[in-house]
Formats: structure tokens, sequence, C-alpha cells
């Protein structure tokens, strides 16, 4: 009575691997960066010593308090900026709503600090507008520093914001408004006390999402921030320092930056979730007529915001054929651009994508497994894994490229400088959004299903593959599409981790923003623009768009 | 083919959590045998065991002479339609019957054969080509019978087949699988919480509760002499009174009030007198000179009988009870009764169920939980 054989099956292999990867890639390098934190870099003995002298120096302390005060607007912005744009959306007729749409996913597909950079061919020291403007003697103020990150992160990130608000007001059943006006509440009212609440689960988890990301962002910071110091790029100056690296004392920052995000992450989530209730309607709001005065206004904001938010890939594209001298440049259309960033264009080209395909095809078996862990086989082990997702809020992309390189430069196991290690970043960066597709459809597809298929004889892995899988793929494309644009324009791991021959694409570019070539840039980040643009379609056409009904 | 399948002093435990106890059950071959039970009581718990989802912690369940307890699931031949109904989404209904019979490596032209002869028997040949999403309830429950009886397996195991369908179409599907099980002949292990839908489909019922047989019989025992006052109130209605019981051998006399009392000539000899507890259905009182006093609370007309509750004074009547009712078949009945009248009910005493006030379980003469066919354990 009560013995209980243990079954050596399919999915016991499964947690194996998934535990070993997990222990490999993530546990052991987070836990070999935040221990050599604590190691004095002149004798190699554990020492608080790295941390005396980043809390002893108000150069870095300071840090902190930038990060968390360009979050902190950032986000506060964005809130006011996507959800005014996503109410105006979607309960009024604005026209041409479609190319609006088109305009944002266009702004959000390219790396934030392309933003930056265009903003400094603007307004920069030598931007068209400053030139112009000063020709006119009007004296622009200055897009370095605080402002420039501000805006530059402020008009990427409203898009997250925009999405969710907009895909909330779509589950907001318009039964409840009636309910509520029949209840004796204006329309105006109605807005503030039941539209805003219905959808503030949506707009928290977004603004929780902005948040995070503009605490991790780097490229944007590094190159428009000059002497607005915050935490990345002083994780990353410490590690690739011009006066030698240190690695010890890049942990060391390291460690307060992951220590700070993870606890500002647990308390967002934590609040996050005492607020969250599901909707969910058939009907939608119907979008009203707009007039008038408050018609032009609404117009003039929405698409003042839109073509704002694309304005920096229309500077790399047209700034892509400009003729250059030097980093200045000039009157005339040419090719030059192109011409001379040929092959870097080439060789780039084909890392991003072979990678890229690579990292793709792995994290959608990766994200399935994970999610059919989690969900169907739950216990305290498999709930560990929900960790995978939070890992990247926490972790930000130059802290998981120096703890790449760190973990695996030495025996057994040297990956520095090879394009697996770069795949690796990928996966763990943007395997998220693939996760939650995942886990998401995954609780829409009933058990019995595979339950149904073994009990016509099918083994029971074969009953994962052939129905649980087969029905997972149409549901995952929304969230592997997210993980595909954001891995083939990642940049702040690859930009550690990269070396001669793994040369990725947004790379290539930053490294040519930062020498200066802003011709060449411009020709590179094009190329990375168009090619994500039919690498999507490709991607599209290719999965198609088959949903069941469940 | 079909085979009986017998379960012995089977277990279920979760973690620390004991769901079935010591289970033990045989269920012939060709049988349409149902597992009855309010929600929670394990039958659900118990098919799974059977279809091989749940692990047997204790005991073992057989297939004829195969012990399954550690046959896969994918390896038991069974043939399993499930609440949801399950079909694939992504595989038209002739493919949805085809794919057991691939896994099963039926030869081409035989699979084709019997997927043909499911549709026709199912009545879904029309829908062959179809995908699931656009087929009604009813048709996707035919789907999945035909799927499931289609690998010819040796039992047939069906959990709640019928409990997402509206009420007509469940009076006419449980007709069509009874009709199919009959026609093919297969040990069918049917659950359903529906005491109704039990009754009409089954040719043996278990009633369980908490894990436990509370008993196995046919319809028609089951509900005319149940075995103990749980089973006696969960199929169909059954008024509970408290009487004093005097008398020898099988004849005695229940005293329910003062000047109202029931002669048995059916109780087991070996009861003892004094409290008992009596059962009486609502169909089972019919209006008398001599009876129970009970005032008419509400009446609720239901075309062929009326539904009355009652409330009485003079007799004792068991604590816990909704109401009592007493219905009254409009085919025969002299006088309609108003609310607040005063009736005179006398109770048939062929048909009453007389329990022990200590056991809960019948003490009428012949009344086993096991029925006439004892499990031999």
């Amino acid at each position: 009575m009560g013995r209980k054989r243990f079954r050596f099956d399919f999915w016991v292999l499964i947690t194996i691997i998934v535990f070993a990867l997990f222990a490999l890639f993530m546990v052991l390098p987070l836990a070999k960066l935040l221990v050599s934190g604590f190691i004095d870099p002149s004798t190699g003995e554990w020492s608080l010593k790295n941390f005396q002298t980043f809390f002893g120096r108000k150069y870095y302390t300071n840090a902190i308090f930038h990060s968390l005060y360009i979050s902190c607007t950032v986000t506060i912005l964005t809130v006011i900026l996507g959800t005014l744009m996503a109410y105006l959306t979607s309960t009024f007729d604005i026209k041409g709503r479609g190319f609006i749409q088109i305009l944002v996913i266009f702004s959000m597909m390219s790396p934030s600090f392309i933003g930056a950079y265009s903003w400094v061919i603007l307004l920069g020291r030598n931007g068209l507008f400053t030139n112009f403007f000063a020709n006119l003697g009007i004296s622009l103020p200055t897009i370095y520093g605080f402002h420039g990150i501000v805006l530059v992160l402020t008009l990427k990130l409203y898009s997250f914001i925009y999405f969710y608000v907009s895909g909330a007001i779509k589950k907001v059943d318009p039964a409840m408004l009636e309910a509520s006006q029949s209840l004796g509440c204006s329309p105006a009212k109605n807005v503030v006390k039941m539209l805003i609440p219905l959808v503030l689960p949506s707009l928290l988890a977004a603004a929780l999402m902005v948040f995070m990301t503009s605490i991790a962002d780097f490229g944007t910071a590094m190159l428009i921030g000059e002497g607005y110091r915050v935490l990345p790029v002083l994780v990353y100056r410490a590690f690739m320092g011009e006066n030698g690296s240190n690695a010890n004392f890049a942990a060391s920052i390291a460690f307060v930056m992951v220590t700070l995000t993870a606890c500002l992450y647990f308390l967002q989530k934590y609040i996050i979730n005492k607020k969250s209730f599901k909707m969910r309607s058939v009907k939608t709001i119907q979008r009203r007529p707009i007039k008038g005065f408050k018609a032009v206004l609404a117009h003039i904001y929405v698409y003042g915001v839109a073509l704002l938010s694309v304005l920096p890939q229309m500077t790399v594209i047209v700034t892509a054929f400009l003729k250059t001298q030097g980093s200045r440049f000039v009157r005339g259309f040419s090719l030059d651009s192109f011409r001379s960033a040929w092959k870097t264009i080439i060789s780039t080209t084909r890392n991003t994508y072979l990678y890229g395909a690579t990292a793709i095809v792995l994290i959608v078996l990766i994200a399935v497994f994970v999610a059919y862990l989690s969900v169907r086989k739950r216990n305290a082990l498999t709930s560990l894994l929900d960790v995978v997702t939070v890992f990247p809020y926490i972790i930000s992309g130059s802290i998981l490229g120096i703890m790449l390189l760190l973990c695996f430069n030495t025996k057994p196991l040297i990956l520095s400088g090879s394009a697996a290690i770069i795949i690796i970043a990928f996966i763990i960066r943007r395997l998220p959004h693939t996760l939650r597709s995942s886990v998401g459809i995954l609780y829409q597809i009933s058990p019995s299903t595979e339950e149904a298929a073994i009990s016509l004889g099918s083994s029971p892995q074969k009953a994962f593959f052939k129905m649980t899988f087969m029905l997972m793929v149409p549901g995952i494309m929304t969230g592997a599409i997210m993980s595909w644009v954001t891995v083939i324009n990642e940049l702040s791991a690859s930009l550690i981790l990269y070396t001669g021959g793994t040369k990725t694409l947004s790379v290539a570019v930053y490294e040519q923003v930062s020498r200066g070539n802003y011709g060449a840039a411009a020709a590179i980040a094009s190329v990375l623009m168009l090619t994500t643009i039919i690498s999507l379609a490709i991607f599209m056409k290719a999965t198609g768009s088959k949903e069941y009904t469940m | 083919m079909s085979k009986e399948i017998i379960i012995e002093h089977a277990v279920k435990r979760y973690d620390n959590v004991t769901i079935i106890k010591d289970l033990s059950l045989r269920i012939g071959n060709s049988e349409l045998f149902t597992l009855l039970g309010p929600s929670g009581c394990g039958k659900t718990t118990l098919l799974r065991m059977i279809a091989g989802f749940n692990t047997i912690e204790g005991g073992t369940i057989r297939f004829g002479d195969t012990v399954i307890n550690n046959i896969p699931a994918h390896k038991r031949n069974i043939g399993m339609v499930f609440q949801d109904y399950a079909i694939f989404p992504h595989l038209t209904v002739a493919q949805n019957i085809m794919y057991g019979l691939k896994e099963h490596k039926v030869p081409r032209e035989e699979a084709k054969q019997r997927v043909e002869k499911m549709l026709r028997l199912t009545k879904i040949e029309e829908y062959r080509d179809r995908l699931p999403e656009r087929l009604s309830g009813g048709q996707q429950q035919r789907v999945a019978l035909a799927r499931a009886i289609a690998i010819h397996p040796d039992v047939l195991l069906m959990d709640e087949p019928l409990s997402n369908l509206d009420a007509k179409l469940r009076v006419e599907m449980r007709e069509i699988i009874r009709d199919i099980q009959k026609q093919i002949g297969i040990t069918t292990v049917y659950v359903t919480h529906d005491q109704e839908e039990a009754l009409a489909i089954s040719d043996r019922i278990a009633v369980m509760n908490f894990g436990d047989i509370q008993q196995v019989g046919t319809p028609q025992e089951i509900y005319t002499r149940p075995f103990n006052v749980f089973v006696a109130d969960f199929i169909g209605r059954s008024g509970f009174f408290y009487g004093e019981m005097e008398g020898e051998g099988s004849r005695r006399r229940i005293k329910l009030s003062k000047d109202y009392s029931l002669e048995m000539d059916n109780i087991l000899p070996s009861a003892s007198n004094g409290r008992v507890i009596v059962g009486i259905r609502p169909e089972e009182f019919y209006i008398a000179e001599k009876g129970l006093t009970a005032k008419v609370r509400k009446a609720t007309y239901l075309g062929k009988y009326i539904t009355y509750v009652l409330e009485f004074d003079d007799c004792s009547i068991m604590e816990n009870q909704e109401s009592i009712e007493f219905s009254q078949h409009l085919g025969n009945a002299s006088a309609l009764h108003r609310v607040g009248d005063t009736i005179k009910l006398a109770a048939y005493e062929q048909r009453v169920n007389v329990f022990s006030i200590e056991t809960k379980e019948s003490i009428i003469r012949g009344v086993a939980r096991y029925g006439q066919e004892t499990v031999s354990l």
C-alpha cells in the first residue's frame, strides 16, 4: 500500500533539461557576478572595498537618483501621453486610425538608441534644426542630459501604454458604462469613474514595463546623456573603462542595481496584483463621431504624437542618403554612406539574422516547455520557473552581458567571443514575451484534449506534440513576434559580448555613431529597420494566422 | 474486446488526503454501469483511475484477467468520452475518428471502413469533413463517442458526457448513447451527478459519497429500496419521519403519530425495536380517512401532478430537511387542495423504507449494499 513508483517519463526529462539550462546560464552567472562584487581587485580577497568606493562618492551615488528620476519622469509622461492617445483613438472617430496604428508600430520597431542618435542629428550641437535656428538667431535648449533621455524614452515607450490601454478599452463592456450612466453618472464623469478604473490593471502593468525598461536602458543614456550618469552606464564604463577594466567594481555596481530593480519590481508587482481583475466582453465600445474645435485638437494631438515618435526613423532613412563630410551632412544626396558601410552591412546582417533565427526557434521551444511545466505540471519545483519571466526585468542587458562574459571566459566552458553566447543572451532577454503568450494560450486549451489523444493510444509525448503543441503554435505568435523584433534590435548585451566576427547590426550602428560616422550609422540603421519589416512580413506570412476556437 | 472490470480495495491518495479509502466493485461484461453521486464524491477520480490518468495508490484494477495498475493510459485500450468532448479542434470530424485507428495501427482499408461505420452509427456522416468549431454541442458529443468506440476498446469510459448540453438534447443524447452501447455491447462506465440521467440510462448504478460506495443496484432497486438514508435522499425525494417500532420478526408496527401507525411485514427479523427512521417519497402518500395530519403550505402545479409542500404537527420529523412533499397524481385525484387546507395522509406500507437510527441503513428485509449480485471479496 502507498508505494509510489517513480516513472522516468518524457516530462521528467524535459524538467531536468530546463532546470540544467536555467542553472547554468542564469543562476550560476548571476551568482558569480554578485559574488565578484565582494572581491578586492588588487588583492583578490573578500572585501567591501568596491561598495565603499561606490557609496563613498557622490559621483556614483548620484547615478541611483538619476536613474530613479529618469524612470519616474518617463513613466508619468508615457502614462499621460499613451492613455490619452488610446482613449481618443478607441472612443472617438479619428480619421486614418489604421495609419496611426502603423506609425506607432513602426516607432516600436527600432532600438531606442536610434532615437537618441536621431535627436542628436536634429537637435544636437551640430544638429540640422540647431543650425537652422542658429542661423535665424534663435538658440535651442540643449538636447544632451536629462531632457534628452526623457524625450527619447518617452517617445519610444509611450507605445506600450497605448497598446495595453487600447486593448483594455476594447475589453470594457459598453453595458458597464451604460449602467453607470443609468445610475446618474455624466459621460465625462464616466471616464474618470468607470473607464479609467476598469483599464487600470492594464495601465499599471504597462507602466511597470515602461519603468523597468527605462531604468535598464543603456544606449540612450550613453549617447545623449553625456554628464548625466545613470546606473547602466556606470556599470558599462566600469567594465569597459578607458582606464582599464575593473570587473569587480562593475559587479558591485551591478549588485546595487539588481537589488534596486528587484525591490522596485516586486513592490510594483505587489501593488498591481492587488488591483488586478479580469474582463471579457463580446461587445466593444462604439466610437463616437467628434466635431468642430474638439475634433481639430484631437487630430492634432494624435497625429502629432504619432509623427513625432517616428521622426527618428524618418531622420535615419533620410540622412542615410545624404552626402557626408566627416561627421557632417552636406547638401545633396548620394549612396556614399551605403558604399562605405557595405562590408559591415553584409556581415552584420548575416550575423543578426542567423543569431536571431536560431534564438527565436529556441525561444519558442523553451517557452512552450516552460509554460507547460509551470501550468500543467505545477509543483514546488516547477513554480520556480516563474523566475524566468522576471529575470530580464531585473537584470538589465548590460549586466546580463557582463555576467555571461565573466562566467564563460574560463574553462570548463569557454563561450566568450562565440556566437553562442550572444544567442544565449538573446534567449534570456527576449524569452518572456513568448513565454507569456504560451502560458496564456495554454490556459485556453483543455487538458482533456491531450488525455483524449492518450486514451486513443498516443504516448504522452506524442499526445503533447500532436495536440497541445499544435494548438499552441497559432496563439504563441503574438509573443513570438515581439520576441523576434526585440531580438534583432538587441543592443546592450550584444555590445558587451560581441567580437569582430560576431558583430550585429545594432552594434554596428552604435559603433558608427560613437565614432561620429553618422552617415554610415544611418545607412546601417536603415538596413536594420527595413530588414526588420521584411522579416516581420515573412514571419507573419509563414506562420499564417490560423487560430482555433476552443 | 469488451471485458469486465474488477476493482479490489482501490485506494486514491493525493499527498496526505485520502479520496478513496478502500473501494471494491465488479462491473460486468457489456454492462452500462453508472457512478452516481454529488460533486466531490470521488466518482470522476475513480473513473480516471480506471482510465490511467490518476495513479492508483493501493489495491488492484483488472480488465478481465489483466491487472492494469501499472499499464500507462495509452496502452490500456480504453475509449473515453470527456465532459468537454475534447474534440481535436485542428482535425476534421473524420480525422478525429481516424486518429485512434492510426495510433492502433489498424490497416488503412479497415480503418476507413470503421470510420464510415462510426459516422453512420452516430449519424454524423454529413459533417465528416467539417472542423469541429462549426459543430453544435450535440454533434461534437457524437464525434467524441464515435472516436472513442472506433478503436474497439476493452471498456468505454464516459465522464459526465451530457452535462454541457441543454435539457432537451440531453434526453435525446442519452437515448442514443444507450442504443449504441447496447448495439455494440461494450462494458461502459458512465459518470454523472444527474440522478434522472442515471436512472434512465443504466443497467446498474453505484451511488457514491465521500469516496465510498453507498449502494450498488439496478435503477429500480436503488430507487425503491435505498440501502441507507443518503441514497434515499439523493435519489428522488424522500421525507424522513421518526417512528417507534414494536413487535417481532418481520411483522412490526411503526407508530408515526398518536393515531397513525404503519403495519410492516417486511422488516429484517434481527432489527431492534425502538426509534427508527421512516422514509416516505412524495408519491408514496395517499389521502385517507386515517393518517398523519398535514397542512398545505405551498402547492405547485406541474401538469401531470401537483406537488404540495406539507407541514406536520402531530408527528416527529427528522431535522435538516428542506421540505416534505406529497405529489398527487392528477389522473385519479378526487379533489385538489389549496394552501392552508388540512389533509389526512396515509402511506403505502409496501413501499416505504425504514432505516436504523444508529447506522442509517435500511432494515427492510433483503436490502443490501451490493444488491442481489453481492461482490464476493
